[in-house]
């Protein structure tokens, strides 16, 4: 795993703090022309591996990297799924069924949909998520995803359900269909842990906020630090920031304080944003931190 | 420990499930819903006791409290079956579609004392909640003008096949969309006295409003825009934002952020200079014990348990959800009845146009449009 993730709230008008800015991100990306050029600048910075949801402009994105991947030696993929907002939209439109129904695979009919009927009325949870999973990867066909992540929501409501075998059917599926290994998004992540591990799940990827105002960190900072120190997961951070609420340099001087976390994502909308934050990570990775102030650029 | 059990398993009651499962204080004892599908599921993978008929459920178990999350139609009789067996009460919005049958629930509610609690869920985030206390603060002085808007892409197309597109289910953006802002405004500035100018407007549904615009009149000169519309999709999820317009400044709010101007800056409340100030959902927010869909949601639900463990009144009660109730029912009352709108026509040009002083003054000219318009006024009596 790469030390710096590159990640795609930015590019769908995801903004933890302020509606107006993500209106603003997703008029400047609503072109995917601009989202790839945001994604050549990050690899000209050295970056190899972009997080992304399975919005189904990422589709375009997939298509660039696959037609051109001669251009981008090593770049690869962590998808997150599944697409909450589309579920969610889906099951207040036609219920939770309905939604279920209407996301399992069209085209290649017979099959898949003879599996999916069956899959539904036998209440066999393990083939029907197989499906939607395989739904929701068929974008990424042909380019590299050597981790595929279940997005919080998912995570968190499973979690919170107690519906702990869904879990090790994603473990499953993910390392079976896709030879991939399965991460977890969270915002709750001391309590997942605990519960991965009693599913067998050992020394699992996890990604959740980590960040000293303890923004989304559920369990409490305490709870956090001890679980970090104690090295029992493949810890990825994110939200760093706090959604722009600590300045970088001090954000980055609290999480590169823990050796134990193997990578950091961040998201950014211009080459100067993504040169600077990824310089003071490696420059903290590599010395120590704390280190001396830097000047910020410009926003 | 206290038992609970929840009723109606679409997307808010599976959502409270895993809120209500693991929060330390309930105990989750049995769920029901009417369909068999997602029981079986849910009892083969998290071991829950299920049942498909609720008044089974509440004579066979032992509760404490019920959380109701049925299509809304069925809420007061699953509320009254619940209040009955003295359980505490949490159910969702829009509770009683009819105000006079809310207003009964919440008395029967409040001489039991009962713990009863509705989910606008908004009167738990915290920007405003900051918001409520710098207007108790008089910070930006004697409102005038406020205006509350909710968006989002709900309805897209003509058909829907749940119970969201019946009216006689509850369905439609007023008591979906339009309940969450008439809720805040009178979470914020209270309730109004009076609707007028309603429209409830279709967009793609057949047998549903879409869109809803009104004006609200409050005591003492405030006047209120609501403007609703749940068919934008450039909105990637809802988005609910108010506007007030003081004596002493402005307030910006929704969600995630609150912009304040202020003319003269008040000495008590010192992080609020002259000019703009903003605050953050990241500073304003307190942690909660489990995060799955945004804080408001896990914090209205350990809101329910401490009023039952403390004998309080819920933030949002079947009261206050009533008097929400009460606005849109009245606001379909206004918007239903005929009226004689104020044509505009072509109006020859006058010596010295643009010149308006010989014009009426613009207070009176609202006053009777007003008037011409007829106010519906809001009574609960």
């Amino acid at each position: 795993m790469d030390r710096v993730l590159f990640g795609d709230n930015q590019f769908f008008g995801v903004n933890h703090m302020s509606e107006e800015k993500a209106r603003a991100q997703s008029m400047r990306f609503q072109d995917i022309a601009a989202v790839i050029e945001v994604l050549e600048d990050a690899y000209a910075e050295g970056i190899r591996t972009f997080m992304c949801t399975t919005h189904e402009r990422i589709a375009e994105v997939c298509d660039h990297f696959r037609r051109h991947a001669e251009k981008y030696p090593g770049f690869k993929f962590y998808p997150c799924l599944p697409y909450a907002h589309k579920y969610a939209n889906a099951a207040a439109e036609l219920g939770v069924l309905g939604a279920v129904r209407s996301f399992l695979p069209q085209e290649n009919a017979l099959g898949a949909l003879l599996k999916g009927g069956m899959s539904l009325a036998r209440k066999d949870v393990e083939g029907l998520a197989g499906l939607l999973i395989d739904a929701e990867m068929k974008m990424f066909a042909g380019v590299e995803t050597p981790i595929i992540f279940l997005q919080n929501v998912a995570t968190d409501f499973l979690l919170g359900l107690g519906f702990d075998d869904a879990f090790k059917i994603f473990n499953d599926h993910v390392r079976e269909r896709y030879a991939a290994e399965p991460g977890f998004i969270t915002m709750n992540a001391p309590f997942l842990l605990e519960k991965l591990e009693k599913m067998g799940l050992k020394n699992p990827i996890i990604c959740a906020n980590v960040n000293k105002i303890a923004f989304r960190m559920c369990g409490g900072l305490e709870a956090y630090e001890a679980m970090i120190v104690q090295n029992r997961c493949r810890l990825i951070a994110m939200s760093v920031f706090a959604s722009g609420a600590l300045p970088p340099q001090e954000a980055l001087d609290y999480v590169c304080k823990f050796p134990q976390i193997k990578a950091i994502v961040f998201g950014a909308s211009s080459r100067r944003n993504i040169a600077h934050t990824k310089h003071l990570i490696e420059r903290r990775t590599l010395s120590g931190s704390p280190v001396a102030a830097e000047p910020t650029p410009r926003q | 420990m206290l038992r609970a059990a929840i009723i109606g398993l679409g997307k808010m009651g599976l959502s409270h499930q895993s809120m209500v499962n693991v929060h330390p204080q309930l105990k989750l004892i049995s769920v029901c819903d009417s369909s068999g599908y997602v029981l079986d599921v849910l009892s083969k993978y998290t071991r829950v006791k299920t049942y498909t008929d609720y008044k089974k459920m509440l004579a066979a178990e032992q509760l404490d409290c019920v959380f109701v999350a049925t299509p809304s139609r069925y809420h007061a009789e699953i509320v009254a079956a619940a209040l009955e067996r003295n359980l505490h009460v949490f159910c969702e919005k829009p509770f009683a579609l009819d105000p006079g049958i809310g207003y009964g629930l919440a008395d029967t509610a409040e001489r039991k004392k009962l713990v009863n609690q509705v989910g606008y869920h908004y009167r738990f985030v915290a920007t405003f909640n900051e918001t409520k206390r710098l207007l108790e603060q008089n910070l930006i002085g004697e409102l005038h003008h406020v205006r509350a808007e909710a968006y989002g892409p709900v309805v897209l197309r003509p058909k829907g096949a749940t119970w969201r597109s019946q009216k006689s289910e509850g369905g439609g953006c007023l008591f979906d969309y339009s309940c969450h802002a008439i809720d805040l405004l009178n979470y914020l500035v209270g309730r109004p006295i009076a609707v007028s100018g309603s429209v409830l407007n279709s967009v793609f549904s057949n047998d549903v409003d879409d869109e809803i615009y009104s004006t609200f009149q409050f005591s003492k000169g405030l006047y209120g825009q609501l403007a609703t519309n749940w068919s934008d999709e450039s909105f990637r999820k809802m988005s609910v934002k108010l506007s007030l317009w003081g004596s002493n400044g402005r307030i910006n709010v929704d969600r995630q952020e609150l912009q304040v101007y202020v003319r003269s800056p008040r000495p008590e409340e010192a992080g609020f200079g002259a000019g703009w100030t903003v605050r953050y959902t990241t500073e304003l927010t307190k942690p909660v014990w489990f995060y799955v869909r945004g804080e408001e949601y896990s914090a209205q639900i350990d809101h329910f348990v401490q009023c039952i463990k403390t004998g309080g009144v819920a933030l949002s009660n079947f009261r206050s959800a009533s008097d929400t109730s009460l606005v849109a029912d009245r606001m379909r009352a206004d918007a239903d009845k005929s009226r004689t709108p104020v044509e505009v026509n072509g109006v020859e040009s006058v010596k010295g146009g643009g010149d308006l002083s010989g014009s009426r003054p613009a207070k009176s000219l609202v006053r009777s449009l007003l008037d011409r318009i007829g106010m519906g006024q809001i009574n609960n009596g």
